[in-house]
C-alpha cells in the first residue's frame, strides 16, 4: 500500500524521535541526526519528513512550551504511535534477517 | 473576500506580539519574520518561525549576528518546497491547534494556484488542437518575422562599429554646384589633405589619403592572387584601429611596406611567418611585409580590405599622380580622405571650420562650382549616404525603416488573430465562467485564468519562433547577403523578446480575461446571457486593419518588382551577351593588343576584342570643359568620358542613330569623337556630324570632329538618367580588354581558350575576368535582396491573416450551427449557406481593400519618386491585388463554411 512504507531518511527521523523520547522536535531531531551523520541537514528536509510520518501516522504531535529564544513559539513535540513502534521494529527484524543470511566468505575481511 | 488578510486569531502572529524579543542581536531581522510570516502555511507558521528562531538564537550566540543572519536566509532557502506552503486539507495531517478561520482562500497568485491555471491552459490548448495550432502558428509565424527583420536591422545599424573610434571617424566630402545643381562627392582633389594637416590640424586626431579601393594583383613567388585594397596614408591603421597579429599599426611608414589581412597573409604564405616576406604588387611595386591585420568584419565598409599599401608608394607609382601633388592640382578630384576628428571637438565644430579649405585655394575659374568641404561620419556611412542637392536624404536607412515598419505589422497581424480567436472562442466559454463564478471563483482567479492560458499560448510561440530563425537563419542570410546569428548570448536579446511575448499575452489575454469574468454566473447559467450585438465589432475592425496591411504589403511588392524589372528591361544600347572584360593591372599588358588579338580570334573563342578605359559597366571619367558652336556660356559642359580602340564598337555592339564607327581606313580619327543621343541632346545642335568640339582652354585645347552619333549605352545605374557621354578613340588611355566571345560555341569552352592564350601572352597576370551580364545584374542586388525579402514578409502576412480568418469562420460556422440546421432543415441549399456564411466576410475584405488603395498609393508614389527611370502605377495592380484578396478570402472561408453546411441537420437540432 503506498505511503505506508518507511524509507530510509524516514526511518532515521523516526529513530531519532524515539531517542530524543520527550524532547524530540524538529531542531532537536536536525542536530541530533547531523552530528550523528557527520553531515549538514537542511531544515526544510527534517520538516518534509516529519510532516510525511504524521501523515502516515507513526507519529503523534502536540505543541510544547514556548521559549524565548524561540522568539515565545512554542515547539511542536512529537512521539511514535505503536505504528510508528511497529514500523523502527520491522525496518530493524528486515535487516537482521538481511545480515544473518550473507553467507561467510562474502565479504573479504569475513563477517564482523 | 479577502478575509484571510483580517484574521484577529493568527497564532503565529499573536505571539509575537505578545513576547517581546530577548535582544534584538538574537532575533531575526524583522525582514526575515515578514518573509516566513507571509510564506508558511498558517498551520505550520508558528514551528517554523519559531524553529528559524531558534537556530537563530544558537547561531548568533556562536558565529555572531552576520553570519546568522546568512544561514537564516540559506535555511528558510531550502525550507522552500510546496509541502510547507500547502494549506491544510482536511483528514490526514490533524494539527494539534487548527481552527476553522485558519482555512482560508488562498491568494489567487499563489504557486499551486498557478500551477493549477497551468494545468488548464494545458488541457484547453490539448482538447482544441486545431484552434491551438492555428493561434500558436500563426503567431510563432509573426515572431519569427518580427525576429529575423529584428536581427536585420540589428546587423545594418552594428555596421562599422568594430572601429573603435566608430563615434569619431569621418570622410572629408565635398559638395559641388554646377548647372544650378548642387553634387555631393567623395572624391576630393590631391592637395586637401595637405591643406587640412598643416592648416586645420588641431582639429584632427589622424587624417588619411587614400586610394579606391580595388582588385591590384600581389605576387610572391610564382604564387599570384588579385586582391581588393587600397594605398593609405601611415595612420590609416591607427584610424582604422586595426588587430595587429604581427608587425605594428606604423607599419606603413617604410615607403616599400605593406600590411596584410590575415586571410591574404594565409593564402600568400600559408602557415610560414609572413613578415619581411617580399611581394609584388601588380608586377611593378616591390613591398616588404611589415604586419598582419585581423580580417574586418562582414560587416564593415572596408570588408574588402585585403591589403594596405602606404601612400607614399601610390604617389610615386603613376606619373598623373605624382602630377597632381607636383602642381597642386585642385581641380582633379580623384582621391579620397578619412580622418578621426581630435578628441576635444566634434564633427559640427570641425565642419564649420574646413568648410571653404577648397574653395579657399581653387583657380579664380574654378570658384564657381563652390566646393564645400564636409565630414560625413562613419555611423552614417552605411545608413545615410543619398544626396539629393546637398542635402543627406537618407540612404539604407530607408530600408531599415521599412522593414522595420513591415516586421511590426507582420507582429501585430499575428497578434490580432491571436486576439481575435481568443475573444471568439472565449464565447464559447462563458458556460464554463458561469460554473467557475458558481462554484465560487473570485473575478481575480478568472482573470489569471484567462491571462495565464494566453501566455501558455506566448511562451510555446516563442520558442517555436526561436526554432524557425534558427531554421531559416540560413537561407535567410542567403538572401540578405549578410552573416547573422541568433544573439543567444546577448540579454538584451532575451529580455526584448520575453519582454514582448509576456506583454502580447498579456495584452491578447486581457479582452477575454477582463470581459469574460464580468459575467454573472446566474445569467449565463439560467441561459438568458447573450453575447450581445455589438461583441463581434472589435473582431470585425480587426479583421479589416488585418487585410488593409495585407493588401497593402502586396500591393507595394508587386511594385517593388515591377519597378526591378522595368529597370532590368531597360533598353541598354549594345548587346551584353558574351561580353567579357579582363583589367590590365600589370604593365605586361601593354603592347601586347595585337598579338592577343589575332591569336584569339584565329583561336575562333572569340569574334572581337577591343579595349576601353572604362569597364562596360561603369563610367570611370567625367570631364567638363568642353565648347562647341552655340554652347550656352554659362553651362557647365561635363561629359562621361571613354577612351576605347577601334573594333570596340563592333565588339560590344553599339547602335548608330547617325554618321559611322572609328575606322582605321581614316587615320584622322584619332581626333575624331563618337557623342550619344544624350550628348546630343544636351548640346542641343541640330545636325551633329561634322561638329567641332572643343576640349580644354583656347591655348591648349584639342578639337575633335564628331562622327557618329549612337543610342545611349547603358554603363551605369540602371535607375538613372544616361549621361551625355563621348567616345575616343585612344590606344594608350585604356585599362580595359573587352571580348566578344563567340556565340556559336560554348562559352565555358570559350573562356578556357581565352585563359589558355592569355596565360602564354601575358604570364606574369593572374587571369582574372568579369562578365558584363553578372556586373549589370549585381547593380540590381540592393533591390533584388529588398524585393524578395518583401515578397517573402508580404506572403507570410497574407498567410497570417488567412490563418487568422480561417480560425474566425470555423467559429462563426460553429456558434451557427444550430441556424444552419434549422436553415436546411427548411429547404436552404448549400449554395445558400455558404453565401449567408462567406458573405460577413468578403464585405470586410473589401472594406479593407478601399481602405489600403489609397495608403499603399501615396506610399509607393513617394517611393517611385526616387528613381528617375521608373514603371508606373497601373490601376491594374490594385484590381488584381483586390481580385486576389478576395478570392483568398473566399477560398479559406468557403473551407469552413462548405464543411458547416453539409453538415447533417439532423445531428445539430437533436439536442435542443
Amino acid at each position: 500500500m503506498k505511503g505506508t512504507q518507511l524509507g530510509e531518511f524516514e526511518e532515521l527521523v523516526l529513530l531519532t524521535i524515539a531517542l530524543l523520547y520527550d524532547d524530540a522536535y524538529s531542531v532537536a531531531v536536525m542536530e541530533e541526526l547531523s552530528q550523528r551523520l557527520e553531515r549538514p541537514m537542511s531544515l526544510g528536509a527534517i520538516h518534509r519528513t516529519m510532516q510525511r510520518l504524521e501523515e502516515k501516522k507513526l507519529v503523534l504531535s502536540r505543541f510544547g512550551e514556548a521559549t524565548a529564544e524561540r522568539g515565545g513559539r512554542r515547539k511542536r513535540l512529537f512521539t511514535l504511535t505503536t505504528d510508528g513502534e511497529q514500523a523502527v521494529k520491522e525496518a530493524r527484524r528486515i535487516r537482521n534477517e538481511l545480515w544473518a543470511g550473507i553467507p561467510s566468505g562474502a565479504f573479504k575481511g569475513g563477517l564482523a | 473576500m479577502n478575509q484571510h488578510h483580517t484574521s484577529p486569531q493568527r497564532i503565529g502572529s499573536a505571539n509575537i506580539s505578545n513576547t517581546p524579543p530577548a535582544s534584538s542581536k538574537q532575533q531575526p531581522p524583522r525582514w526575515a519574520n515578514y518573509l516566513t510570516q507571509r510564506i508558511t502555511a498558517p498551520h505550520l507558521r508558528e514551528e517554523i518561525q519559531g524553529d528559524l528562531a531558534e537556530l537563530f538564537y544558537k547561531r548568533s550566540q556562536r558565529h555572531g549576528y552576520r553570519r546568522a543572519c546568512f544561514f537564516y536566509l540559506i535555511d528558510f532557502t531550502l525550507l522552500l518546497h510546496p509541502r510547507l506552503w500547502r494549506r491544510e486539507t482536511s483528514g490526514s495531517f490533524i494539527s494539534a491547534n487548527a481552527r476553522s478561520t485558519d482555512f482560508k482562500q488562498p491568494f489567487f497568485l499563489s504557486p499551486t494556484m498557478l500551477r493549477n491555471y497551468v494545468k488548464i491552459a494545458f488541457r484547453n490548448l490539448v482538447n482544441n488542437k486545431v484552434y491551438s495550432s492555428i493561434n500558436i502558428g500563426g503567431l510563432a509565424i509573426g515572431m519569427a518575422v518580427a525576429m529575423l527583420i529584428g536581427l536585420w536591422i540589428y546587423d545594418e545599424l552594428a555596421f562599422d562599429t568594430y572601429h573603435q573610434n566608430y563615434g569619431r571617424i569621418a570622410q572629408v566630402m565635398q559638395h559641388q554646384t554646377s548647372n544650378g545643381q548642387i553634387g555631393t562627392q567623395r572624391a576630393i582633389p590631391f592637395p586637401l589633405g595637405n591643406e587640412l594637416k598643416t592648416k586645420y590640424g588641431s582639429n584632427f586626431k589622424y587624417l588619411a589619403m587614400s586610394s579606391w579601393q580595388g582588385a591590384h594583383i600581389l605576387t610572391f613567388g610564382d604564387k599570384k592572387f588579385s586582391k581588393s585594397g587600397a594605398f593609405m596614408d601611415v595612420d590609416a591603421p591607427k584610424l582604422f584601429s586595426l588587430n595587429m597579429q604581427k608587425g605594428t599599426t606604423n607599419g606603413l611608414q617604410d615607403q616599400n611596406s605593406i600590411l596584410l589581412s590575415e586571410s591574404t597573409a594565409k593564402a600568400l604564405f600559408g602557415d610560414a611567418d609572413p613578415l619581411n616576406k617580399l611581394l609584388k604588387i601588380d608586377n611593378k611595386l616591390d613591398v616588404k611585409v611589415a604586419g598582419v591585420y585581423e580580417d574586418l568584419p562582414f560587416n564593415s565598409q572596408f570588408k574588402e580590405l585585403l591589403f594596405i599599401a602606404p601612400w607614399s608608394l601610390y604617389v610615386s607609382s603613376e606619373d598623373w599622380i605624382k602630377r597632381a601633388r607636383d602642381t597642386n592640382q585642385w581641380g582633379n578630384n580623384s582621391f579620397q580622405l578619412f580622418a578621426q576628428i581630435a578628441d576635444n571637438t566634434d564633427f559640427a565644430t570641425v565642419d564649420k571650420h574646413i568648410l571653404n579649405a577648397k574653395q579657399n585655394n581653387v583657380p579664380e575659374e574654378d570658384k564657381k562650382y563652390n566646393a564645400q568641404i564636409f565630414l560625413h561620419p562613419m555611423p552614417d556611412w552605411h545608413l545615410r549616404s543619398h544626396w539629393e542637392n546637398g542635402i543627406q536624404t537618407g540612404g539604407m536607412i530607408d530600408y531599415v525603416w521599412l522593414f522595420g515598419i513591415v516586421g511590426i505589422f507582420v507582429l501585430l497581424l499575428a497578434c490580432i488573430n491571436f486576439m481575435n480567436l481568443s475573444t471568439a472562442r472565449s464565447e464559447k466559454r462563458a458556460k464554463e465562467v458561469g460554473i467557475r463564478k458558481a462554484v465560487g471563483s473570485i473575478r481575480g482567479q478568472l482573470i489569471s485564468q484567462f491571462l495565464c492560458e494566453s501566455l501558455v499560448v506566448v511562451i510555446i510561440a516563442f520558442s517555436l519562433a526561436l526554432l524557425l530563425v534558427q531554421l531559416s537563419l540560413p537561407w535567410f542570410n542567403e538572401v540578405a547577403s549578410k552573416h547573422m546569428t541568433i544573439l543567444w548570448s546577448t540579454p538584451a536579446f532575451w529580455v526584448l523578446g520575453l519582454g514582448f511575448s509576456v506583454l502580447t499575452g498579456l495584452i491578447a489575454g486581457s479582452y477575454p480575461a477582463l470581459y469574460l469574468s464580468s459575467f454573472e454566473a446566474i445569467k449565463v447559467l439560467k441561459g438568458t446571457f447573450r453575447a450581445g450585438r455589438f461583441a463581434s465589432i472589435p473582431r470585425q475592425v480587426l479583421v479589416v486593419l488585418q487585410f488593409t496591411v495585407s493588401v497593402t504589403l502586396i500591393i507595394g511588392t508587386i511594385v517593388v518588382y515591377r519597378q526591378i524589372q522595368y529597370a532590368k528591361n531597360r533598353p541598354i544600347g549594345y548587346s551584353r551577351d558574351g561580353l567579357m572584360m579582363i583589367q590590365m593591372k600589370s604593365p605586361d599588358f601593354y603592347g601586347k593588343f595585337d598579338i592577343l588579338r589575332t591569336e584569339l580570334k584565329n583561336s575562333g573563342a572569340i569574334v572581337e576584342m577591343a579595349e576601353s578605359s572604362s569597364p562596360l559597366t561603369q563610367i570611370w571619367s567625367n570631364s567638363g570643359g568642353f565648347t562647341w558652336p552655340g554652347k550656352d556660356p554659362d553651362l557647365d559642359a561635363d561629359f562621361a568620358t571613354v577612351w576605347v580602340t577601334h573594333d570596340f564598337g563592333k565588339t560590344v555592339g553599339w547602335q548608330f542613330k547617325e554618321g559611322r564607327d572609328f575606322s582605321r581606313t581614316f587615320t584622322t580619327d584619332s581626333s575624331a569623337i563618337i557623342l550619344n543621343k544624350a550628348a546630343v541632346k544636351f548640346m542641343n545642335i541640330k545636325n551633329p556630324i561634322g561638329t567641332v568640339v572643343r576640349w580644354g582652354d583656347d591655348k591648349t585645347g584639342k578639337s575633335y570632329k564628331v562622327i557618329g552619333v549612337i543610342d545611349d549605352m547603358l554603363m551605369e545605374s540602371p535607375y538613372e538618367p544616361i549621361k551625355q557621354a563621348a567616345y575616343f578613340m585612344d590606344y594608350e588611355n585604356v585599362n580595359w580588354i573587352d571580348l566578344k566571345l563567340n556565340p556559336n560555341r560554348s562559352a565555358s569552352e570559350s573562356v578556357a581558350t581565352v585563359e589558355s592564350v592569355f596565360k602564354r601572352i601575358v604570364p606574369s597576370a593572374p587571369f582574372d575576368y568579369k562578365f558584363a551580364n553578372e556586373e549589370f545584374a549585381a547593380k540590381f542586388s540592393t533591390e533584388e535582396r529588398i524585393g524578395k525579402l518583401a515578397t517573402f514578409f508580404s506572403l507570410l502576412a497574407i498567410f497570417i491573416s488567412c490563418l487568422g480568418l480561417s480560425g474566425l469562420a470555423s467559429f462563426v460556422a460553429e456558434q451557427r450551427t444550430k441556424e444552419i440546421g434549422v436553415r436546411k432543415v427548411l429547404g436552404a441549399s448549400v449554395l445558400n449557406l455558404w453565401g449567408l456564411l462567406s458573405r460577413d466576410f468578403v464585405i470586410l475584405v473589401s472594406i479593407a481593400f478601399v481602405i489600403a488603395i489609397p495608403i499603399a498609393y501615396y506610399a509607393l508614389d513617394s517611393w517611385l519618386a526616387n528613381y528617375e527611370y521608373r514603371t508606373d502605377l497601373s490601376w491594374w495592380i490594385f484590381g488584381v491585388t483586390g481580385l486576389g484578396a478576395l478570392v483568398v478570402t473566399l477560398l479559406t472561408v468557403s473551407v469552413q463554411s462548405i464543411r458547416a453546411a453539409l453538415l447533417d441537420p439532423v445531428k445539430s437540432l437533436r439536442t435542443e
